[in-house]
């Protein structure tokens, strides 16, 4: 099968070619939540406009538009960092029961090593338990040409299909040979028949079906050309898939691969064939011993995995090494010097450092979210108690409350709470709560690149649509005592903060400032702040906002260059040391 | 060919990633095989910044391993000490002359002295380039990573059309001239200490 010219090379990294993936696979449709390692993946999509591309509320409902379309016969996809997947796996669970009209792929960005996530989650898994292929591609070109390969499977066989892909294919860069887009003229449509389409009362038929579609899926694996063999010269076998693939060449150059691209269902006759032409045979798969314990589980014994090799962390040459060779680790040298390290903060100018600066004085349990405000838990903000997942704040808050917790606070971001949020805060004023919500709303979707989301009033691709008004939501919804409040004032912020407290019933503060880097932000005038150091004490009070702007040293000093003017330090300052610049 | 390992690190804000792309479009103008990777997600301004890039022949794997760069170029004096150890034996760290201060909780310490002592020591062949001063000189303090790329342009077998090709095509128009000019002032700094460690000075 010839996928590309090859007088068309261009670098590109992982997410970009799966965008130009789906474009020459002549996508139709597609939807997605940002979530890192994935996020670019949609933003590059957004680039064609052969394919219409939007951002979803959340994964579900992206999942559901695509299922949508898919349905119609035309070829849809959805993409979310792998906890995203967790969100639309209601809809993901299901959807094989009926299988698909047009090509179905979902992509599923995992994070071995955890560079940006909250817990490191495998989600091959979630591909056998859902009973669909999945695709694994290892570097840009595959990421790219497997695109088209997972259509062709997902039409084939009438099946969803999960892209599986991580963060090093996601965020490596590499040559790429590019091809035409196909136009994919489907000639299926959708036709009412309810006792396909109605899953819950025609179930146990359907579940019938989808065993026998798995059987044929699995005699298929057997030959599929992509589960190449790459014959070697010595004595030792590889079974790998991913980026994994990657690094085992490196290290092995002479021994035998068996690379997977379709990693569910899994060929049984050819790995125990390949098995049994060689004498040891490395499984070489990052996380979960996903292809090992079913290796295992035939009865072959030639088998080195996970005795061997770690279960967590993200895999590279040097951990295969070390872990198959028995080669030393290259000493790391830094800790024989006094290296300082540079933790991640919240930046010069974010609004979220004033709400916190006011939740902290009022000495509240604060339950957190997902988003650049997790970093409000580390010193010295220190201000926020609890993080696990997307849109749990409110709902920890309330069981807090309902634990016996005194004065609980939930801190959730805008489009944190348009994704996850709304369904809790409605709970909360269903059954009588008496939680005080602060939504950080910062007019973006900071964590993942500022991207926009209902509240900003943009779609994708920056274009005007209908905005929606969150005050106006939150009362709906039945919350009684809503306030905005300017989180660069602190006086007012705290004062908000005290009124909603002291509320009988639920609670909601907004705060108004966006994101220094949201739309039109950066290009704003601002006046920084500057220190006399004839009023100045020395007494560390700006030092200890978390200001990257406050140059840490005996005598403070202000990064004028980073400095956006938002004058918290001043207002933490006693002795009015600190004032505008141009102003003495 | 054999492959060629390189790592670009500093401090998020300073280029390194821009740097990077540039190197990486460079090589694939004229390598058979080129393979970049970089951390996204929490690195933000501020933060530890790297990029690995290998080309050649043969390159599968994005990442450098340790003990294998033939070359480092460190943005900053502090991050050539977080990186040092990917340099392979008697292998070359390119240094900017700039100290970026982290931001720090808790007790205050000092910017930490003696780094080039420090690595010396560990056996790497190290090369400080003013590239803050000679920005300055071309009026532009912005400019400092096309400064150090000409460095580093004298220590790779990489064409001088290739990288003109790509700085046209990458850097925008209004800004071009500038950037031109500060390549060139790199390259003319990387000849000279080239030529000076051959001569044993």
């Amino acid at each position: 099968m010839t996928l590309t010219s090859p007088d068309r090379r261009t670098l590109m990294a992982g997410n970009t070619a799966i965008a130009r993936g789906a474009y020459e696979a002549g996508v139709y449709f597609a939807s997605g939540y940002p979530g890192t390692p994935s996020t670019e993946i949609l933003e590059n999509i957004a680039h064609y406009p052969e394919i219409r591309s939007q951002w979803a509320a959340n994964e579900k409902v992206a999942f559901d538009e695509a299922m949508g379309v898919a349905l119609s016969g035309k070829r849809a996809l959805c993409s979310m960092k792998y906890v995203g997947l967790n969100v639309a796996s209601d809809s993901f669970m299901v959807f094989p029961f009926a299988g698909t009209i047009g090509g179905f792929v979902v992509i599923s960005a995992d994070d071995p090593g955890m560079y940006s996530s909250q817990n490191e989650q495998d989600n091959r898994y979630l591909a056998r338990m859902a009973q669909v292929p999945m695709i694994e591609p290892s570097d840009p070109q595959e990421a790219k040409d497997y695109v088209k390969l997972a259509y062709e499977l997902s039409e084939m066989f009438s099946t969803p299909v999960l892209y599986r892909t991580s963060m090093r294919v996601s965020h490596s860069k590499g040559i790429v040979a590019l091809g035409e887009r196909g136009e994919y003229t489907g000639e299926r449509r959708f036709v009412k028949d309810v006792p396909n389409w109605v899953v819950p009362i025609f179930a146990k038929s359907l579940r019938a079906k989808l065993d026998a579609k798995m059987e044929r899926l699995t005699a298929f694996a057997e030959s599929y050309p992509f589960n190449r063999v790459e014959e070697g010269k010595s004595g030792i076998g590889i079974i790998t898939s991913g980026a994994s693939y990657t690094y085992a060449k490196e290290v092995f150059p002479e021994a035998s691969f068996l690379k997977l691209a379709l990693t569910n269902p899994l060929p049984r006759q050819k790995i125990s064939d390949f098995c049994a032409r060689h004498e040891v045979v490395y499984v070489i798969e990052e996380l979960e011993p996903f292809l090992e314990e079913q290796i295992r589980a035939w009865g072959l014994t030639n088998i080195v995995g996970k005795d061997r090799l770690p279960r967590s962390g993200e895999y590279n040459p040097d951990v295969l090494a070390q872990a198959l060779l028995g080669e030393k680790a290259v000493e790391d040298f830094t800790s024989e010097f006094d290296l300082i390290s540079r933790p991640p903060q919240l930046c010069p100018g974010c609004p979220h450092r004033g709400a916190y600066l006011a939740l902290k004085k009022a000495g509240v349990l604060v339950t957190g979210d997902i988003g650049c405000y997790t970093l409000g838990a580390l010193p010295p903000l220190g201000a926020m108690h609890t993080s696990f997942c997307m849109g749990a704040s409110i709902g920890h808050a309330f069981g807090f409350e309902l634990g016996g917790m005194d004065k609980v606070v939930a801190v959730m971001g805008d489009s944190t709470f348009i994704h996850g949020g709304i369904p809790s805060l409605i709970d909360v004023v269903y059954n009588g709560g008496n939680t005080t919500t602060v939504i950080l709303d910062n007019r973006t979707t900071g964590m993942t690149g500022h991207q926009e989301h209902p509240a900003t009033g943009m779609t994708l691709q920056g274009k005007e649509a209908p905005r929606l008004d969150l005050v106006a939501l939150i009362r709906a919804i039945g919350v009684k005592h809503v306030q905005v409040a300017d989180p660069f004032r602190q006086k007012e912020m705290f004062q908000a903060l005290q009124e909603a407290l002291q509320h009988e019933g639920p609670s909601v503060i907004l705060t108004n400032r966006p994101c220094i880097f949201a739309r039109g932000e950066k290009d704003r005038a601002k006046t920084p702040y500057v220190i006399r150091e004839d009023k100045c004490t020395q007494c560390g009070a700006c030092q200890r906002l978390g200001c990257p702007g406050v140059l840490p040293g005996e005598q403070p000093r202000i990064d004028e260059v980073a400095c956006t003017g938002c004058s918290l330090c001043a207002q933490a300052c006693k002795f009015d040391a600190i004032v505008l610049k141009g102003v003495v | 060919m054999p492959v060629t390992n390189v790592l670009l690190c500093g401090v998020g804000g300073q280029g390194v990633l821009l740097a990077s792309e540039v190197l990486a479009l460079v090589a694939a103008e004229e390598k058979a095989e080129v393979k970049q990777t970089e951390v996204h997600g929490v690195a933000q301004r501020g933060g530890s910044v790297v990029s690995h890039l290998r080309f050649g022949e043969g390159v599968y794997s994005p990442i450098v391993r340790t003990g294998e760069a033939d070359i480092l170029l460190a943005f900053e004096r502090l991050e050539a000490v977080r990186y040092g150890y990917y340099v392979k034996p008697g292998g070359l760290i390119l240094i900017n002359d700039v100290e970026i201060m982290p931001g720090q909780i808790g007790e205050y310490k000092p910017y930490p002295a003696g780094i080039m002592e420090f690595l010396s020591g560990k056996g790497l062949r190290l090369q400080l380039i003013p590239a803050a001063a000679e920005a300055k000189a071309l009026g532009n303090v912005r400019v400092s990573s096309l400064i150090l790329l000409g460095v580093l342009s004298q220590h790779l077998d990489l064409s001088p059309r290739a990288w003109e090709t790509v700085i046209r095509r990458r850097i925008p128009e209004r800004l071009l001239e500038v950037n031109l000019k500060a390549f060139e002032a790199g390259v003319e700094l990387g000849r000279s200490q080239v030529e000076a460690a051959a001569s044993g000075g």
